[in-house]
């Protein structure tokens, strides 16, 4: 049971990193590798600023402020510097690892004696595991509700055309570049604080805590889509972080069977080609004509 | 006589500067475009018609010359700013639109043409009404498609989206870029008298590139040739109504030789 609650718990802080990708990687259609970079940067400056006494909540938001700046510098060399946006973005991500390990002052901070948005008394009086999937739905709601809100707004149906068509939406006045820019700069921002919950549930802060981040955002994207199928964009939002529980139980299951935790990126990235060959492999297997068939009585 | 809307003041553009293939796309270009003028644009392949409207639109910087909007030199402004007093349909109906955008959600997106977009709700809802209305008068079923993703559309449906799209917000100058050429025939023609009615009634101020040299003749008061990048023909007014197809063939023949 407690295993279950905690892979919820995992998901949800994970479906805020999600979220983050999904604005860029579906709704820009840019394939941001920023992230890799911007999620232990989020972890560590979250860490560094409770070490430094900022209040859990400060340290948490100061992440945020933290990813965002590097999506901007991401931003700003891809629109002002014509650099293709997956180079872009590897750049930042490969000098992001020695600002986080100047920010850090090491390679590894523990949390072990210090404060967090995990240790207070409501959160310490649940059962275990409870505490993160509590903060982890607060923190999805805000952050859910928040986006959706701003995609309605005048700005936000600009961001949203600036994806689906940049020709049109300049053609209509709307600056191609700035959307970009904020697009980049929110996300990363979002992966940031993303990474400053994982860290506070983890108990620390780790250079290499980045590798693999974008395979798994891009899991709980894929999975939330081939699950739900046509959705509405509020919809797609919410499906994210649903993906993203379902992303951990898939990896539960896959942990029982026997492989152990230094597996765990092989096994993302086959959950992820898996999903994302969903398509293909469903015409040729008919697989929902399968699953239907074994669903229902025979005559 | 009234002042131009627009004027277009020697215009070069040079393309391979300083090789051997220097060559003048644009090649010291005069234009006059008064208000209420609905121009039709004629010219060979490579003529230097979409050069014009590039050029017009902000898309491609001039090498020497001046361009003014009503006697304000606008020769450097970039393209997001010249959208406030000018719209564009491409020739494309996937140019015009964003596909996975519902067809009301790109009518309120072009609304705001040019203009700041801040966090203030888009109120979609409220909009409908207004936009059942619009999109009735082009007489293709498009009212009822308002909540369609613009990528289901028939190119029909959609360029004649991408016109209202342009014309919503009334712009100064209006350019279409061979709108109606890659439809049917007959939605084609439905497209263009649709064009033209609105033109008309609402006097707008339009450039229409155009590959027919019906289309050429039966709309607009006035029809210039490109040709090599220069303008070789401009008539207007009463010379441009007694024009015939035979007339206009022969000077093309012209050019040709």
């Amino acid at each position: 049971m407690s295993i279950i609650v905690s892979a919820i718990g995992q998901g949800l802080t994970w479906g805020i990193v999600g979220i983050g990708l999904f604005l860029t990687f579906r709704i820009l259609d840019f394939p941001d590798m920023t992230v890799e970079g911007t999620f232990p940067m989020g972890a560590a400056a979250c860490v560094a600023a409770i070490y430094s006494g900022a209040s859990p909540l400060v340290a948490t938001l100061i992440a945020f402020v933290a990813g965002m700046l590097a999506g901007l510098v991401t931003g700003l060399l891809y629109t002002k510097g014509k650099i293709p946006v997956l180079l872009a973005g590897i750049l930042v991500m490969t000098a992001a690892y020695s600002v986080n390990l100047r920010i850090m002052g090491r390679a590894n901070l523990s949390l072990f004696d210090k404060p967090t948005m995990l240790k207070n008394h409501f959160l310490e009086s649940l059962p275990p595991y409870f505490d993160s999937v509590v903060l982890g739905i607060i923190v999805v709601v805000i952050v859910t509700a928040l986006i959706v809100y701003f995609l309605q707004t005048n700005l936000g149906q600009a961001f949203i055309a600036t994806g689906d068509n940049p020709n049109m939406a300049r053609s209509l006045g709307i600056s191609t570049d700035a959307m970009q820019i904020m697009g980049l700069g929110v996300s990363n921002g979002l992966i940031g604080l993303g990474g400053a919950l994982v860290a506070q549930n983890n108990g620390f802060a780790d250079v290499n805590m980045g590798i693999g981040v974008i395979v798994v955002a891009l899991a709980s994207i894929i999975i939330g889509e081939v699950v739900f199928g046509d959705l509405t964009m509020n919809q797609r939002l919410i499906a994210v972080t649903i993906g993203s529980i379902l992303y951990r139980f898939v990896i539960l299951l896959v942990l029982k069977l026997g492989f152990n935790a230094n597996d765990l990126n092989l096994i993302s990235a086959i959950v992820l080609a898996l999903f994302m060959m969903f398509p293909v492999l469903e015409k040729r297997f008919r697989i929902r004509h399968t699953l239907a068939k074994g669903m229902t009585k025979h005559d | 006589m009234t002042e131009p809307i627009f004027e277009l003041n020697d215009i070069v553009v040079t393309v391979n500067h300083g090789t051997p293939e220097q060559i003048n796309i644009m090649d010291h270009v005069n234009l006059s475009v008064f208000p209420g003028d609905f121009i039709t644009i004629l010219g060979s392949n490579g003529a230097g018609k979409s050069t014009l409207f590039n050029v017009i639109g902000g898309n491609l910087p001039v090498t020497s010359g001046q361009i003014l909007l009503n006697g304000k030199d606008i020769t450097n402004m970039s393209v997001e700013k010249r959208t406030r007093f000018l719209s564009r349909v491409f020739q494309d109906p996937k140019m015009g639109t964003a596909p996975r955008m519902t067809v009301a959600e790109n009518l309120l997106l072009s609304e705001k043409r040019g203009q700041r977009r801040g966090f203030a709700p888009c109120h979609l809802k409220t909009h409908m009404d207004k936009f059942k209305q619009i999109t009735s008068v082009m007489n293709n079923g498009l009212e009822h498609r308002l909540n369609t993703a613009t990528g289901k559309l028939s190119g029909g449906q959609r360029q004649a989206l991408s016109f209202l799209m342009a014309t919503i917000k009334r712009p100064d100058i209006l350019l279409l870029d061979e709108h109606t050429a890659a439809l049917d025939p007959q939605t084609s023609q439905e497209l263009m008298t649709a064009t033209n009615d609105q033109i008309t009634r609402n006097h707008l101020t339009c450039l229409m590139i155009t590959h027919h040299l019906d289309d050429a003749l039966k709309y607009g008061n006035r029809l210039i040739v490109l040709d090599n990048g220069r303008i070789t023909y401009d008539i207007a007014g009463d010379e441009k109504d007694n024009l015939t197809k035979e007339e206009l063939l022969s000077f093309f023949n012209d050019i040709e030789e």
